[in-house]
């Protein structure tokens, strides 16, 4: 084996207290980073968590329409016009929209309302833990979600109270369904919404179109839009592209995240490489040596690497334990930090790109070396 | 005749720019013959450790050309001296150089990684440089276990280990004890017995000068003598020896 694993890494513990500066900015770097990314991620699944558990081989939105939460409304007559269209299955209402839900102990909070008929296959709540769909087609029947008992003010099955002054009771009891928007979801059927919201009976926010089987969705497509007007036809890969763009760079959060990976990636860099200078710095005559007996730059460089990226590894392991334990304790808030495999290989490969950069300031000045210092006592 | 390990001709070597620039090498020429021991000896300021800068291709002259095994080192880039350098020139140095964090073996290992000379061989090669130099039953102490003597058997190990035609040493007894002295020159003296290796040291220390086949004394950038002892009476070296110290007392 070569010895430059072994004189970069005593090189690194030679000074314990520096290595573990130089592990500590960059573990702090790497998790500010995670966080951030993990909250993007987990931000970018979130706003298109509707849109992923519809139903639907395309959606019918009205113009303009820049999100999910966007609420606009359609015509029911709309929804005859698409049935008409061949290659149309069916053509499947849903009704979305912010009201008021008044918490039994006193006082009102804003909820997100979901209505969809509960016959149909459209948009419905998922991860029941208690009741069920069928559930949904009682009278005032509404599903919530178990993390938003608090807010709600009602904690179980039969429990009681009023949005926009009629009667609601909760029949279905979910877990994990949670908004990025920190408003609660709750789930109703199709009439039960548009009262909840005062919205006339004809109006709509979407419709879930399902096409027929061995039907070219594409060419479904082009005939809604000939058919209808006043609304945009998209695929549910359109829609979530179009959620995320509004929700991360429409409102300027994910543009704050990004900004926020960045400069934890910048303080990182800057610390590693402030270090490891400071490490070249104090093994220089040891370096003028090695260029005196005759080792090529490369040698030397290879040296200063090996030192960067063994601090990369071992503050990457910590970074990635600590990430693990945010992951887990975030796990059931409102926002919770996502760690995917995509994410990690990433990270990785930004702490090895950031401690490589980190030494080029390092190998500037080992170039300028003069191997005769060698010979300065 | 033997073709020269490394030679030096009409050499001038200037160092500083603009008004601080000083010639420190006048046009000095010298060749270093395999199987010789020479010493370079004079004040200080008077231009060895440039000389020993120019001949171990780490400096490049102003003027003058520098040979190495008959290859002349003229326009060669860093890279290429640097490949000189590990591949025909053996270092020691006055504060021995070894690396703190590494063990003698590992030291004397070096100078082979650097060649790219790993595994099994290069272990066996460093072990039997360290057996030259007396150290084998210490090859896995660090430097800061070893004796200033000891240290500088590393280095001599370090600088054989390649088998270099050259070894240039700076000051190598200057930090020792006359005890350690005697016998780092003793191992130096038996290396240079090899008449394909030239060794050159550099010495202010009159009390190697027994160890010396020749030597050469330069002043103010000039060499002022240059005398060959191999084979002469063992008492021409003190009277060198002598003069020398003359020449340094004026």
């Amino acid at each position: 084996m070569s010895l430059i694993i072994k004189l970069a890494s005593r090189n690194l513990l030679q000074d314990r207290l520096r290595f573990v500066a130089t592990i500590i900015g960059i573990v702090f770097s790497i998790v500010l980073v995670m966080i951030q990314m993990g909250l993007f991620l987990s931000f970018e699944r979130m706003v298109t968590t509707m849109i992923d558990h519809a139903q639907a081989d395309l959606w019918i939105v009205p113009f303009g329409t820049k999100c999910f939460e966007d609420p606009s409304l359609l015509d029911e007559r709309d929804r005859a016009q698409a049935l008409a269209v061949p290659g149309v299955a069916d053509v499947i209402p849903v009704v979305i929209g912010f009201t008021e839900w008044t918490v039994p102990s006193g006082g009102t909070t804003p909820v997100f309302i979901i209505g969809s008929t509960a016959s149909a296959a459209g948009l419905h709540p998922w991860n029941f833990v208690k009741g069920n769909l069928g559930a949904l087609s009682v009278a005032h029947a509404v599903a919530i979600d178990q993390t938003y008992f608090g807010r709600l003010g009602v904690t179980r099955i039969g429990d009681s109270t009023e949005i926009r002054e009629q009667k609601a009771e909760v029949a279905a009891i979910t877990n994990g369904i949670r908004s990025f928007t920190t408003t609660p979801y709750v789930f109703t059927s199709l009439d039960r919404a548009q009262a909840y919201m005062a919205t006339s009976s004809n109006k709509v926010s979407y419709f879930l179109v399902h096409v027929a089987p061995n039907t070219d969705i594409g060419e479904v497509r082009q005939r809604l839009l000939a058919n209808l007007s006043k609304v945009e036809v998209l695929t549910p890969d359109e829609f979530r592209r179009r959620s995320r763009a509004f929700w991360l760079f429409g409102t300027g959060a994910g543009a704050a995240l990004f900004a926020g990976a960045l400069l934890g990636a910048i303080v990182g860099t800057v610390i590693v490489a402030q270090t490891l200078y400071s490490s070249t710095k104090d093994h220089l005559s040891e370096f003028a040596t090695l260029r005196a007996i005759g080792s090529s730059s490369m040698y030397i460089h290879k040296v200063i690497i090996c030192q960067a990226l063994l601090s990369a590894v071992v503050g990457f392991s910590l970074a990635a334990g600590i990430g693990l334990i945010i992951v887990k304790s975030t796990a059931e808030t409102a926002l919770p930090i996502l760690m995917t495999p995509g994410l990690t290989l990433g990270l990785f490969l930004l702490t090895i790109l950031m401690c490589v950069v980190s030494a080029v300031s390092a190998i500037v000045q080992v170039l300028r070396i003069d191997p005769a210092l060698a010979f300065k006592q | 005749m033997t073709q020269p390990v490394i030679e030096v001709v009409d050499v001038v070597r200037h160092l500083g720019k603009g008004a601080g620039q000083v010639q420190a090498l006048k046009g000095v020429s010298l060749s270093l013959a395999g199987g010789q021991l020479t010493l370079l000896m004079g004040p200080s300021g008077s231009g060895k450790t440039t000389l020993l800068s120019v001949l171990g291709c780490m400096l490049t002259p102003t003027e003058g050309t520098v040979r190495v095994l008959g290859h002349s080192t003229a326009g060669a880039r860093p890279g290429e001296l640097a490949k000189l350098r590990r591949e025909h020139i053996g270092f020691i140095f006055q504060s021995y150089r070894l690396f703190p964090t590494l063990t003698a073996i590992d030291n004397v290992r070096l100078a082979l990684d650097v060649r790219g000379e790993r595994g099994g061989s290069a272990i066996a090669r460093a072990k039997a440089a360290l057996l030259i130099v007396g150290l084998s039953h210490k090859e896995n102490a660090f430097p800061n276990e070893l004796s200033g003597g000891e240290q500088q058997r590393v280095a001599i190990a370090r600088a054989i280990v390649g088998n270099p035609s050259a070894i240039l040493a700076d000051e190598p007894t200057g930090a020792l004890d006359s005890e350690n002295g005697f016998a780092v020159m003793t191992i130096l003296a038996q290396v240079a017995k090899d008449p394909s290796r030239g060794v050159l040291v550099v010495t202010h220390d009159p009390r190697i000068l027994p160890f010396a086949d020749r030597i050469i004394h330069i002043e103010d950038g000039h060499i002022l003598t240059d005398a060959c002892l191999k084979g002469a009476d063992p008492v021409v070296p003190r009277r060198a020896s002598l003069a020398l110290q003359a020449s340094y007392a004026k």
